[in-house]
């Protein structure tokens, strides 16, 4: 088994943004804490998950695992290899072998290439010495390896639709034969029906490619249905990381609590959620001591004054000062 | 009698020589503080039987045939004055993007004494007091300064409860929500729905509820619509819907839901698209799609009937609900 090989290393990540005085909110030089010493493993074969609330940093981890991004400071290693300090001409096969699928399907498509052009693109660029005919081989072969109509390949992204477009940006991200995708909400904006068949696309290409994910999502049941680990990240820092099914069995940091607790169920029980109090704090301001204490129903004066480590807790890691009493 | 009924709603919109067929005799009711949810993919149908019923249809697009009765009027026949004096005053909506409600170059004050000014005979420090007492009604923090607050100074999630504070602000009898979540993460989406809920429960307010999320219609709502292709696919008490629904399309729904799937294994998945409006196909529009479908299926249009306390459009509904 190969299941335990840690494949992309990221050690004491901290990621900030400048808010220069010109910028459109006018917060003369502020900074923005996106992400806050993050360190995780994400292991070779895992549809590692990434979930946690609106602006917590999820985008702005995967566009600097994905190299769009440079670390403020820490590491990020991809087989063993570190790769957040290479140059453009060091870095090339890594674009190759990690692809990134994007969140807006709309957005992600270029309007003015067919479909056949889109795919093409990719592979001529990383593996220049291909004929002609193989090209076309492999963009029909992947095409159809995610179910798509090969009628498609001469049409233009506005002829489809959403569920559609985010199928063609998979075959996209496949056509260079990648060892790890990064899915940054491939499915939010789409419909029950259509979420259905792209994580079944998604689901079928791990299972024959041996990919690993790094799957970024709002929606709990797709986590707990895809996922193998989960980090819970909350203001630019990881508050719980777990199996996935100890994650859901028996969630330990307040703030996962709370996420869990907020996942509309189908068993014609009416709304019953553990609100939220307090306000949510910036990016820009971060609390001190824990970041989630303004917000914690457990929270006490140690919260206030020191930031808690993540720690192995009951069969997982979690940062939070109490977690052996918040189970 | 029902406090809102639509009876035979057919709504199009002309396409050069062709006509889109956008909603197609499309009937239900809701009664004073009833709510419903209206559920089905995008470009169902959902927002533009919304629209409809408050005259908010974009021209050229027309209500074709059918009544919108409300309060015992035809909203279908009305002037646009007696309609302004509805809209937003006896029936309010909120819609996916608090910006399509908000002023960016108002304060949230200034535009809820507005509102208010435009329905009300009240003076400017009654409607600031009503105003400031609906932003608390929606657990807005320290109020009287959020009052100040232009919009971009709100959070998404605070910015969506000005909205509803304002959708609340002239006690209206309904609340049409056009997704009125969809933009949020799940911990602010519980907030505002259970937040809703409350409100129309305390008011006696009925909603309309418009979302693809079969969970969230489940926790919130009384009785289920489903819309497939600008037609009522099913309809009946939610719960019943969920749990026993009878039209192949609803069934096909549920079973692509994550929750209904064992983790890990490929989800249940409807096969094929729903056909874009404008090429709808004959007979029943889901037969493409359809396990059950036949020659009559593929021939005749099957109009809704009652199978126990659901209305189904399906030709052997039975069939379904015992497979
Ligand atoms: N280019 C940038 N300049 C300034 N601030 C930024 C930039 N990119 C992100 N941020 C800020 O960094 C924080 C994290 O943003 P990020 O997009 O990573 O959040 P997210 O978790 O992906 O949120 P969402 O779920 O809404 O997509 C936010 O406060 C955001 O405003
Ligand atoms: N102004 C318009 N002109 C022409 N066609 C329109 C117009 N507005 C809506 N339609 C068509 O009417 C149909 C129903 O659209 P509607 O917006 O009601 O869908 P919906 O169910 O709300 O979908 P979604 O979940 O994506 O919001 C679609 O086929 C759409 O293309
Ligand atoms: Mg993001
Ligand atoms: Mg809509």
């Amino acid at each position: 088994m190969s299941d335990s090989q840690t494949l992309l290393s990221i050690a004491n990540l901290r990621k900030q943004f400048r808010i220069t005085a010109d910028s459109w909110c006018g917060g003369g030089g502020q900074v923005v804490s996106a992400i806050n010493d993050v360190s995780l493993e994400i292991r070779k074969g895992e549809s590692f998950c990434l979930v946690g609330e609106s602006g917590c940093g999820k985008s702005t981890l995967a566009r600097t695992v994905m190299g769009l991004e440079t670390p403020t400071s820490g590491t990020i290693a991809y087989g063993g290899t570190r790769i957040d300090d290479m140059n453009d001409g060091a870095r090339l096969p890594y674009r190759r072998r990690m692809q990134m699928i994007f969140q807006n399907p709309y957005a992600s498509l270029n309007p003015r290439m067919t479909i056949s052009q889109t795919l093409e693109e990719p592979l001529r660029f990383h593996q220049p010495g291909l004929s002609d005919s193989q090209v076309r081989d492999k963009v029909v072969t992947v095409m159809e390896s995610v179910g798509n109509n090969t009628s498609w390949l001469s049409r233009f992204p506005h002829e489809f639709s959403g569920g559609q477009r985010q199928r063609i940006s998979i075959a996209r991200a496949l056509m260079v034969d990648p060892e790890f995708v990064v899915a940054d909400e491939p499915i939010s904006a789409l419909d029950v029906s259509i979420q259905a068949q792209v994580l079944n696309v998604m689901m079928d290409a791990r299972n024959e490619r041996d990919l690993t994910y790094l799957f970024i999502t709002h929606d709990l049941s797709v986590v707990e249905h895809f996922g193998t680990r989960v980090a819970v990240m909350y203001l630019g820092v990881v508050c719980e990381l777990a199996d996935t099914r100890t994650l859901f069995a028996g969630p330990r940091h307040p703030y996962t609590q709370l996420l869990l607790s907020a996942i509309p169920k189908m068993d014609g029980s009416e709304m019953t959620h553990d609100r939220m109090q307090g306000e949510v704090p910036s990016a820009m301001q971060l609390p001190s001591g824990c970041v989630f204490h303004g917000r914690c129903p457990h929270a006490k004066a140690v919260c206030k004054t020191d930031i808690p480590a993540l720690r192995d807790v009951a069969g997982r890691q979690v940062a939070c000062h109490f977690a052996e009493e918040t189970g | 009698m029902a406090l809102l009924e639509v009876r035979n709603l057919h709504v199009e919109f002309p396409l050069g020589r062709k006509t889109l067929q956008a909603i197609h005799g499309l009937s239900f009711a809701l009664d004073k503080g009833e709510r419903l949810g209206i559920v089905g993919e995008s470009g169902a149908g959902k927002s533009v039987a919304a629209f409809s019923i408050l005259k908010l249809i974009a021209k050229p697009g027309r209500i074709a045939a059918g009544e919108v009765i409300f309060d015992g009027r035809d909203l279908a026949k009305i002037s646009d004055e007696e309609m302004r004096q509805i809209r937003g005053n006896r029936i309010s909506m909120i819609f996916q993007d608090p910006m399509m409600t908000l002023n960016p170059v108002l304060t949230v004050g200034t535009q809820m004494v507005e509102c208010l000014k435009a329905h009300r005979d009240i003076s400017d420090a009654e409607a600031k007091r009503l105003a400031i007492a609906k932003l608390r009604e929606v657990k807005i923090p320290s109020a009287e300064e959020r009052f100040e607050n232009y919009p971009h100074q709100l959070s998404g999630g605070m910015r969506q409860r000005v909205v509803i504070a304002i959708a609340l602000l002239t006690d209206p009898a309904v609340i049409i929500a056009d997704e009125p979540t969809t933009a949020l993460d799940v911990t602010i989406q519980a907030e505002i729905m259970g937040l809703m809920l409350d409100l129309c429960r305390d008011h006696a307010v009925a909603l309309m509820l418009i979302t693809h999320d079969l969970a969230v219609v489940s926790q919130v709502t009384q009785k289920i619509c489903v819309l497939y292709a600008g037609r009522l696919a099913e309809q009946g008490p939610t719960r019943s819907i969920i749990t026993q629904p009878k039209h192949p399309y609803t069934q096909g729904l549920i079973k692509a839901l994550p929750q209904q799937n064992e983790p890990g294994a490929r989800l249940f998945q409807i096969p094929g698209t729903m056909p874009t409006l404008d090429d709808v196909p004959a007979g029943c529009a889901f037969h493409p799609r359809c396990a059950f479908a036949d020659e009559l299926c593929r021939r005749e249009v099957p109009e809704p009937r009652p199978i126990g306390d659901h209305r189904v459009a399906c030709h052997h509904a039975e069939k379904v609900a015992s497979a």
